[in-house]
């Protein structure tokens, strides 16, 4: 019972911080009453009633389809989890890639480190046509550079640089004793890798997972954006912030998405970080 | 395990060890370091910080290369007895991996050997009854005492069956209580074993209570000042009471001042 309690309260919170997320919302416009208040329009064209926004996502998302606008988010969605999780994965290949030749080679590490830790300053907006650009140039045999593998690419571009900082940390976290043991027991650069170093950086790499996974996110919806693919989530948010005059509601059901979106992959992850923990001790948890 | 003919556990010839040779920061760890450890003898490495006690050890592992001289265990250089993992080792952190439960801890150094599973784990089962502590096999490292930690780390410094064990500073965090009690076990283990010991140590009496003979070493150069032989014959509790045990303590002591003040001279000539 109290086991169960336990593990229903972050549920309850979690409904709580909506309930009161929306009665805020509604406080606000009421104490509007419409007008400019705190200088934000509180009329239904800015500030669209919550069951509004609701409502909206069971009507139809254009005239002359049937289709309801909460099916189009939806799928939105879904294409834009698949591509930020192809980026999160490229991310962490390439993350988990550089720290290992950074860890192994120390002048590696003075190389690329602080190129790694620049590379995060481009602007995504500035980037991201470039990849296209590159991209549309790149045809290998059968292989051709499809437009999504751009906006993956951006994703995993925001992906890599916390799990490069992370796993090299852990890499490098390992006492000079636990490394002399590893000598003593006679083992190789590869034993020493897969048995001490990867296992002792476990602890470093889970708030990178986590950390790279909402920057992928966000990379992938920036990314839909500015290179205006179709399909995903943040295709929708421009679309539908489009037609903010005359269906105000509309915009927020993308939002909608988007929060939905990031609720799965926090889930996901933290679901990952209690497998990656659960042979580790409790202290160690974040 | 450990053949029966006259080879010692450990040959060390006019060893020298430099840090940073002909650079700037140059350090001369070791200078000029003879010693034959024989086969299941019991010998501790004692003087201040700098006298290159650790540094021997390593030099033993072959976890450090020697600028000059030859070091030979087991009859074989020192590389070659490492390959062949004919030591096992414990640091004063117990350097147990929190992901692996104890007794895959114990298998770590047999699954590098290529091991298979079932041997591993009846093997690390028969070194955890061993040290006591079979009923914890299962647990993780984090859920046990210190000095519960440092029988599994000896454990696991054994598993492979090394004819020789070399330990540095391994109960130095230990309270003195448990301290006295993993001396004691591990004269036990080593005695039932035939394991030949070298340990690096900060305590006089547990120099003088493990040992066979104590090693007194002087820093700036690293290098022995003097063997210091200990014949109190078996180790019990009573031997902690005994007035021979006072006297060798005494006479390590009066060494160490010694090397301590000229190396404090030394220093002050500097």
């Amino acid at each position: 019972m109290t086991s169960l309690r336990v593990a229903l309260r972050p549920m309850v919170l979690g409904l709580l911080a909506i309930l009161l997320a929306v009665a805020a919302w509604e406080a606000f416009k009421a104490i509007g009453g419409g007008d400019r208040f705190f200088g934000v329009n509180t009329d239904a064209r800015s500030m669209p009633h919550v069951w509004d926004m609701v409502t909206r996502l069971a009507d139809p998302e254009n005239r002359g389809t049937d289709r309801p606008v909460g099916l189009a988010v939806l799928a939105g969605a879904w294409y834009s989890v698949r591509l930020a999780f192809a980026g999160w994965v490229l991310g962490i290949v390439l993350g988990l890639g550089l720290a290992v030749v950074m860890q192994r080679w120390g002048s590696a590490e003075r190389a690329l480190l602080p190129y790694v830790v620049v590379s995060q300053t481009i602007p995504l907006i500035a980037l991201a046509p470039l990849i296209v650009a590159w991209g549309g140039e790149l045809s290998i045999g059968p292989f051709e550079w499809q437009a999504w593998m751009s906006v993956a690419v951006v994703a995993g571009y925001l992906a890599f640089c916390p799990i490069a900082v992370g796993a090299l940390k852990g890499l490098q976290s390992p006492a000079p004793s636990a490394v002399e043991l590893f000598r003593s027991y006679a083992a190789g650069r590869r034993a020493e890798l897969v048995k001490l170093r990867f296992p002792a950086a476990v602890p470093y790499l889970v708030p990178a997972l986590r950390l790279s996974a909402a920057l992928s996110v966000v990379g992938a919806i920036v990314a839909e954006i500015s290179t205006g693919l179709r399909g995903g989530i943040g295709r929708l948010i421009l679309e539908y912030s489009r037609e903010a005059t005359g269906d105000p509601a509309k915009v927020y059901t993308a939002m909608f998405g988007a929060a939905a979106l990031g609720v799965l992959v926090a889930g996901l992850v933290l679901g990952l970080d209690a497998w990656l923990m659960r042979n580790r001790p409790k202290e160690a948890r974040t | 395990m450990s053949p029966s003919d006259g080879t010692p556990a450990v040959e060390i010839t006019g060893v020298g060890k430099m840090f940073n040779a002909g650079k700037p920061g140059q350090v001369d760890a070791l200078q000029d370091v003879s010693l034959t450890v024989a086969r299941g003898e019991s010998v501790a490495l004692i003087g201040p910080s700098g006298c290159g006690k650790s540094t021997l050890l390593r030099l033993i592992a072959n976890l450090l290369e020697p600028t000059a001289g030859t070091v030979t265990v087991n009859g074989k250089s020192a590389a070659q007895a490492r390959q062949d993992q004919d030591y096992g080792m414990a640091f004063q952190q117990a350097s147990l991996f929190d992901w692996r439960t104890v007794a895959r801890n114990i298998e770590l150094p047999l699954e590098l050997k290529g091991w298979d599973k079932r041997r591993r784990r009846d093997k690390a089962l028969e070194m955890l009854d061993l040290v006591q502590l079979r009923d914890f096999a299962d647990h993780h490292p984090w859920e046990l005492s210190g000095g519960m930690q440092q029988r599994v780390a000896i454990a696991r410094a054994l598993s492979v069956d090394p004819p020789l064990l070399l330990m540095d500073e391994p109960f130095g965090a230990l309270d003195e209580m448990t301290r006295e009690h993993m001396q004691t076990e591990l004269l036990r283990i080593c005695s039932q074993l035939g394991t030949t010991v070298v340990l690096v140590t900060h305590s006089i009496p547990e120099a003088v209570y493990l040992a066979n003979r104590v090693v007194v070493m002087s820093p700036r150069p690293g290098r022995i000042t003097k063997i210091v032989e200990v014949p109190l014959g078996e180790r019990t509790e009573a031997t902690r009471e005994d007035t021979a045990f006072f006297e060798k303590i005494t006479e390590v002591r009066e060494l160490l001042r010694g090397v301590e003040a000229s190396a404090r001279s030394h220093e002050a000539a500097w």
